[in-house]
């Protein structure tokens, strides 16, 4: 965060840092005062644009088309920092010759299945030296190893498992050509790829002027190389999209091309929004993962233990993933202990399967099914945080049971009698038949333990008082109910229940019943089980066995607690550290602050210039050194070179920084591992007045829809009926409350803040409409129509997109319906549709397409006609904007399958 | 006769004119609105520490601020200005207009595009967090185009004035000058008289109205409990409906429950005569006043008047240098109205424009009256202390 | 009491000794003033933590007394934070005292109107014996290949982005072991 102030310029896209992350934003005021340029784009003018050097409005969804522009001013001006282009990353790499481009297909990449509606990524994978491989031509993702098609590699967000590092690869050998000129390396193909996308192409896209685009590339190009460096910083603005993990590549290219990663004041900084979403994903409550970032085993694909250690980390494959094995050994001896032997494969079998996509739109819906019993809500509002609010409650109150942990008495917890559903009659109090258990959580003040923020650090908070009343930990409560559930099944010999008896669930816990935090972190971190060291904890995770002989919970957290001691609350200040600050907390991996900092020096091992000087080779005591720990085997000199075909950190050269990728190379065009195209190329958001200029293909045929009648969409570019929604809405947050509102709009002292939802539109499509400020207006989307107070302002800017005026509607997500909170009003949220990523199923929620008419929505039965007389004005039916592959229907789902 | 001469105007040093012994310097804010990031921590950071009570629920239609304006229960406030491109060559051209009656020299914009580029190749960065000083504007072309908006935000506070109205006219000795210079309301001290409501040329101080929803005592918050004695029906009685259109049954934005009490469940000091005390009490333990602590960019800057003011000189001149001809320091000049303040802004606009008086006036007017008032004030307390003296011996 | 001092103490007394001629000053300061110290300084203790909002993760300065939380602001120590708070950070002292907040369990039962208050060990026995119905309801062991799954989808649980990663991590293994796959958090969101 702090090395934000290091930064020559820093674009924000995708974020709005002054408001969403203020005290983050300290850095970039320093970075600004100490001369830096900062630009932010984005639909709004913000608190951020506000104080910035340039606003460049962007319409909502069209990322990839003013990146992909600077990608080709870069490349056409020959602009990239070719030593580090050549030496870091996989640009010199050849591609399998099989491969197509989107540009040679209409906006489909080689290998897509319409069947399916999703890749097979055969046809992407590198080139190979290795002759044996004949048979699966030119390629090193063959099937020999579970080569999994993109169908079934989506359905367990697939994307989510490279959250400490890329995707596995079959091995190391691979054609280069270090001239970048054979056409088939991956710096041709980028080559190809962008090459229209075009300042022209921006400004009738994106509705960005050549002027400003210019504005853009220069200062960014300018602000790179050896000298100085330039800071990408995102948020949900970038990820809340059908095309979400695309344009995070997109910008990771830019960076790469300018040599901005691992180095200071460079890098992508992606900024998280909860107290410890970070440490959620790296733990993770999400299905689709075990904690570090090992895969959760799939039907079919991981049946056995060998296979699944297949997958998850080849030996065969460069850095540190090829000791995957190491890592799932000692979570399976974490959980379950002594019954964990090398004879029972460590328990693998006690691991439930998945069998498709389990994620939070998809349990919503088998909800509504009737298929969940028991839910648990913790700390999260889904009622009005979650996309498709009404989709959200309406599946709630088909549940038999619903837990609500949380503070205040969210909406999520009162629905079945404050609802909106309530008040429209589509739901009646009397006959929702769920019990509903509100149990009050304790408050951070109130338990210790450790968050992981938003750069992978874990601070630890120490507890000042006492939980009040009924109030507790989600640790005491879980621990509780663990320790219940074991009991009610102590006599039990059924098999099933082995995996909840063996478990190993014994924690100290202090004269309340509190579970001690830091034995949980001890056990996250790992241990010795065997030898002088047994007991002891492990220090590094590089000490992890494969043999039983440790164990750990969290291979990434390894280290945290070595010594016996808990580094997440180190705490020396600030003020007596230099800026990297590494004894406050402790990120992982290792305590490194900058990942891939081995980019910083040079293939020499020297720092790129002293004005940026990081983490360096010390060749007279034969090691790295610097301000960082070194993100690189310590003692392994620039020089080295493995012997051909090494797999592991052993199978790293000297030069290759980017050592959790398969091949050392930071990778410009992904071979493996992304399941909607090796490289991001421009698609309209899955609602979208604007037709996609570059292809017929008009969306992301990789998206994942779900047609249901409950889950409508606008027609999408020039569809008839699309004039129906003619404006783009897009949600956010303010300064002022925290996402769905659970932790703000009961404090009176944010409320009076901000009390009611409303609604930006810019003078213009106020006058198109006329709509008054302060005045209330109606929005409707396909899915709900939601009133909301208007703010009329001249930071909305209506675009100017194909030729069109395109207005955009901007609305806060913070309010929902419901008589506890100080403040409440409607949920923007409602208006959303179900569409996801197919990376890491993240809903679509910040470009859709919307009406907007002056005057308060209709009550009752009312404005659920309304919300039907539009849809049937549009004609949308099930089917509309839901082709994954535009002119196919075959290609959706729904239609596959009849 | 000096020190009655600088008793209503002119440069002096209040707390020694207030005769403490050994006042400290003199403290103030420097409140840069160019780096204001319009968060309101400010705000809630004062109301937190300050017990002050939250302030009503309603939308004003003004941008983003809520608040209005500084008040008894509002000691920070934060000023949302949007503008377009007229507006700020207007603010650049009265920026200009001043410079040349003697700010300091503004060089075009162009002149600092090509001196530009600090923190160059030579430039080396040590280690990291090293400042790379005067580094201004690096590669890269400067926008030339003055912006099609911008959008201005400021924290207004209490000036705590050198020559204090509010201070002046207070019969009781409620208001008084700290030993840091500063001026403090005594909560237990004031009688609510309203002298200084009117007195203060900055419309800062105003007595405090248990407004609506605000009933003393801890409010249960619209949970109704069967069986447990809850107030039954859903929450929200006693609660203002806001904007909302009466019989409207759509459940639209309104503000439900009665406002939350305070903290402490209810309001405190109800006709009571409030303000910003520049957290005496934390200055008084050497700590830094809550906004000021708080704030994520120091916008908010504390600490000797002095130096505040001189870090708000080199600021401005920065700024000038930059390109930024609008910029311009308000609360500095110690010949002006009320004889500088203890609060020293730097605007980019001119200061109605955020809704601060241009030419303050303290109103003590003449020396007589305040002399008849302040002796009124002399006896009113003789009596009371007397009678508090006889209370306490009973 | 010493009379002596309590002469002295009268305003105008104090204000004739001290030169405060206007009355403007030290002469005018109340016993309550005079005595002025803030709750920083009279705390019991002072607990470091961190903010709960935002994944920024700014120090926070917890004070305590007499059991309760007086106050909380920035940590200067946080190379992160500097001491700084947003207004969310800043109002954490209102989120963890706030009288509306829940401070009961209470339970809603089918077909119910209302809430009704409920001992929290009913509560929680409740829960654990819906999670063990719910999921001996909904088992699957084996997909339609004879392939394991092992596990239930009756019961699934949101939430975490907001939790401590001790948290996460028990209901990550509680639920695994348990069969429950569906566990999500805002991250997904």
């Amino acid at each position: 965060m702090q090395d934000l102030s290091n930064a020559d310029c820093i674009v924000i896209q995708g974020s709005n840092m002054a408001e969403c992350h203020p005290v983050a934003y300290q850095w970039v005021t320093e970075a600004r005062l100490k001369g830096a340029r900062v630009i932010h784009i984005d639909p709004r003018f913000t608190r951020t644009s506000a104080t910035a050097d340039k606003h460049i409005p962007i319409r909502a969804g069209s990322d990839v088309v003013l990146l992909g522009a600077l990608i080709k001013y870069i490349l056409d001006h020959e602009l990239y920092f070719k030593e580090y282009v050549v030496a870091y990353t996989n640009a010199a790499t050849m591609v399998s010759e099989e491969y197509r481009d989107t540009e040679d297909l209409d906006g489909l990449f080689s290998g897509y299945d319409d069947a399916k509606g999703s890749y097979s990524q055969q046809t992407w994978a590198y080139a190979s030296s290795d002759g044996e491989d004949d048979e699966t031509p030119g390629t090193i993702g063959g099937p020999a190893a579970g080569h999994e098609h993109g169908e079934a590699k989506s359905a367990r967000a697939a994307g989510d498992e490279h959250g400490s590092g890329g995707p596995a690869l079959e091995h190391a050998r691979v054609l280069r050509d270090e001239t970048l000129q054979d056409p088939n390396t991956v710096f041709q193909i980028l080559k190809r790829h962008y090459a229209r996308y075009t300042p022209e192409m921006v400004a009738d896209t994106c509705g960005i002027s050549v002027d400003d685009f210019e504005y853009l590339a220069r200062s960014v190009t300018e602000n790179s190389g050896r000298e100085r460096t330039t800071a990408f910083v995102y948020a949900v603005g970038w990820t809340q999209h059908t095309l979400g993990a695309q344009f995070i590549r997109t910008a990771a290219i830019v960076q790469l091309l300018l040599g901005n990663m691992g180095r200071p004041g460079g890098g992508i900084m992606a900024l998280r929004g909860h107290a410890s979403i970070q440490g959620s994903t790296d733990i993770p409550t999400l299905y689709n993962i075990l904690p570090g970032y090992l895969a959760m085993p799939v039907a079919g694909l991981h049946d056995t233990w060998d296979e699944y250690l297949a997958a998850i980390g080849n030996k065969e494959q460069k850095g540190f993933w090829a000791n995957a094995d190491t890592y799932a050994v000692s979570l399976l001896k974490a959980w379950w202990g002594k019954a964990a032997t090398a004879e029972n494969d460590w328990c693998f079998d006690y691991v439930p399967k998945l069998t498709g996509a389990h994620g939070t739109y998809q349990t919503t819906m088998a909800m509504l099914d009737d298929q969940v019993e028991g839910y648990f809500l913790l700390g999260q509002n889904p009622a009005v945080g979650s996309a498709h609010g009404r989709m959200q409650r309406q599946a709630m109150s088909h549940l038999k049971w619903l837990v609500v942990r949380d503070f205040n008495m969210i909406e999520s917890a009162t629905f079945w009698k404050d609802g909106p559903e309530i008040a429209s009659g589509e739901l009646v109090t009397e006959d929702i038949q769920t019990e509903v258990f509100f149990l009050p959580a304790a408050a951070h003040t109130e338990k210790s333990g450790s968050f992981t923020q938003t750069q992978r650090m874990l601070q630890w908070h120490h507890q000042a008082v006492q939980p009040p009343g009924d109030c507790q930990s989600e640790l005491q409560f879980f621990y509780e109910l663990g320790r219940r559930v074991r009991e009610l099944l102590a006599d039990s010999t059924d098999e099933r229940d082995r995996p909840l008896l063996d478990l190993t669930w014994d924690y100290p816990t202090d004269e309340h019943g509190d579970p001690d935090a830091e034995a949980v972190l001890a056990e996250i971190n790992g241990r010795h089980l065997t030898g002088d060291q047994a007991g002891r904890p492990l220090s590094a995770y590089t000490e992890m066995k494969a043999d039983g002989s440790t164990d750990g919970g969290c291979w990434i957290y390894t280290g945290v607690y070595a010594g016996s001691v808990n580094h997440a609350a180190d705490r020396k200040p600030g003020r007596e550290q230099d800026l990297t600050a590494l004894d406050w907390g402790w990120a992982w991996p290792a305590n490194r602050r900058i990942l891939y900092n081995r980019a910083s020096a040079d293939p020499e091992g020297n720092p790129w210039s002293e004005r940026k000087r990081y983490v360096w080779w010390d060749a007279e005591q034969g090691k790295w050194t610097g301000h960082d720990v070194p993100d690189f085997v310590p003692d392994k000199a620039p020089s080295y070179r493995p012997e051909p075909g090494t797999g592991g950190p052993a199978g790293l050269a000297g030069d290759d920084p980017f050592v959790m990728q398969a091949d050392g190379k930071g990778w410009l065009f992904a071979p493996k591992g992304m399941l909607d195209g090796p490289l991001p190329t421009h698609y309209e958001p899955q609602e979208s007045p604007v037709q996609n200029p570059l292809y017929t293909q008009q969306s992301n045929p990789a998206r994942k829809v779900f047609p249901r009648k409950d889950n409508l969409w606008s027609p999408s570019g020039d569809s008839p009926g699309a004039d129906v929604y003619p404006y783009v809405f897009t949600t956010y947050r303010l300064t002022e409350h925290h996402t769905a509102g659970g932790m703000s709009r009961w404090l009176p002292y944010l409320s009076e803040l901000q009390p009611e939802f409303f609604c930006e539109v810019s003078p213009e499509l106020a006058a198109e409409r006329g709509l008054e400020n302060g005045g209330w207006a109606t929005i409707v989307s396909a899915r709900a129509a939601i009133e909301a107070r208007v703010m009329v302002t001249e930071r909305m800017t209506p675009l100017t997109v194909t030729g069109r005026t395109i207005h955009q509607v901007g609305l806060p997500y913070h309010w929902g319906v419901g008589t506890n909170a100080v403040v409440s009003g409607d949920a923007a949220n409602d208006l959303l549709g179900v569409a996801l990523d197919p990376n890491v199923q993240i809903q679509e929620s910040k470009a859709g397409s919307c009406d907007i008419v002056p005057g308060r929505r209709p009550a009752g039965e009312e404005l659920l006609r309304l919300v039907a007389e539009y849809q049937s004005r549009a004609g949308s039916t099930v089917m509309t904007s839901n082709e994954l592959r535009t002119g196919h229907p075959e290609s959706t789902p729904d239609t596959r399958e009849g | 006769m000096g020190f009655w001469r600088n008793q209503l105007s002119g440069p002096t040093d209040p707390a020694a004119d207030a005769a403490w012994d050994r006042p400290e310097p003199r403290k103030g804010f420097f409140t840069d609105t160019s780096i204001c990031i319009g968060c309101k921590a400010c705000e809630v950071a004062c109301k937190e520490w300050n017990g002050v009570p939250e302030d009503g629920l309603d939308l004003l239609n003004q941008s983003y601020d809520n608040t209005g304006a500084l008040g008894a229960s509002t000691w920070r406030h934060v000023a949302f200005v949007e503008q377009t491109t007229d507006r700020i060559e207007q603010a650049r051209e009265s920026g200009r207009k001043l410079v040349s009656l003697g700010m300091p020299s503004v060089r075009s914009r162009d002149d600092t595009a090509l001196a530009g580029g600090g923190g160059t190749a030579t430039a080396t960065l040590t280690a990291p967090g090293d400042l790379v000083p005067g580094a201004a504007g690096g590669p890269g072309p400067i926008d030339a185009a003055l912006p099609a908006v911008r959008w201005l935000m400021a924290s207004d506070v209490c000036k705590h004035c050198t020559h204090a109205a509010c201070l002046d006219v207070c019969p009781t000795g409620a208001l008084f000058r700290t030993e840091f210079g500063t001026v403090v309301v005594q909560d237990d001290v004031c009688n609510g008289c309203g002298y200084c409501v009117a007195a203060c040329p900055f419309g800062v101080i105003e007595r405090r109205s248990g407004h609506e929803g605000h009933e003393k005592g801890a409010q249960s918050h619209g949970i109704s409990i069967k069986g447990s004695g809850g107030s039954g029906g859903s929450g929200g009685s006693g609660g203002s409906e806001g904007t909302g259109a009466a019989g409207h049954q759509g459940g639209g934005s309104h503000q439900n429950a009665p406002s939350h009490a305070e903290t402490n469940g209810e309001v405190k000091n109800v006709g009571i005569a409030q303000k910003c005390t520049l957290c005496y009490d934390r200055l008084g333990a050497g700590q830094t006043p809550a906004c000021a602590q708080a704030c994520p960019t120091t916008s908010i800057k504390f600490g000797d008047l002095d130096e505040m003011r001189a870090t708000a000189r080199a600021r401005v001149a920065q700024l000038h240098e930059l390109g930024y001809p609008e910029a311009r320091l308000y609360g500095v000049d110690e010949n002006d109205g009320v004889g500088g303040t203890g609060s020293t802004f730097l605007l980019l606009d001119e200061p109605e424009v955020y809704g601060l008086p241009p030419d303050p006036r303290v109103t003590t007017a003449d020396l007589p009256d305040m002399f008849r008032k302040a002796g009124y004030a002399g006896l009113t307390m003789l009596g009371m202390a007397a009678a508090a003296f006889v209370g306490r011996r009973r | 009491m010493d009379p002596k001092k309590t002469f002295l103490s009268w305003p105008v007394v104090r204000q004739v000794r001290s030169g405060d001629f206007l009355g403007r000053g030290p002469s005018v300061t109340s016993a309550h003033t005079r005595e002025l110290a803030p709750r920083t300084a009279t705390a019991d203790k002072v607990v470091q933590s961190v903010c709960p909002y935002c994944a920024v993760g700014c120090g926070q300065r917890v004070f305590v007394k007499d059991g309760r939380v007086v106050q909380i602001e920035g940590d200067p120590d946080s190379p992160v934070s500097r001491g700084r708070l947003c207004p969310k950070g800043s109002a954490s002292e209102q989120l963890v005292n706030n009288p509306g907040r829940q401070r009961k369990a209470l339970y809603r039962r089918p077909g119910g109107t209302d809430w009704e208050p409920i001992e929290l060990s009913t509560a929680v026995e409740m829960v654990a014996q819906r999670f063990v119905e719910s999921r001996r309801r909904t088992w699957q062991d084996r997909d339609e290949h004879g392939r394991p799954l092992r596990r239930t989808m009756g019961i699934a649980s949101l939430g975490g982005a907001t939790l401590d990663n001790e948290e996460n991590y028990l209901i990550k293994k509680l639920f695994t072991a348990a069969g429950a796959i569906q566990i999500e958090n805002q991250a997904r969101i």
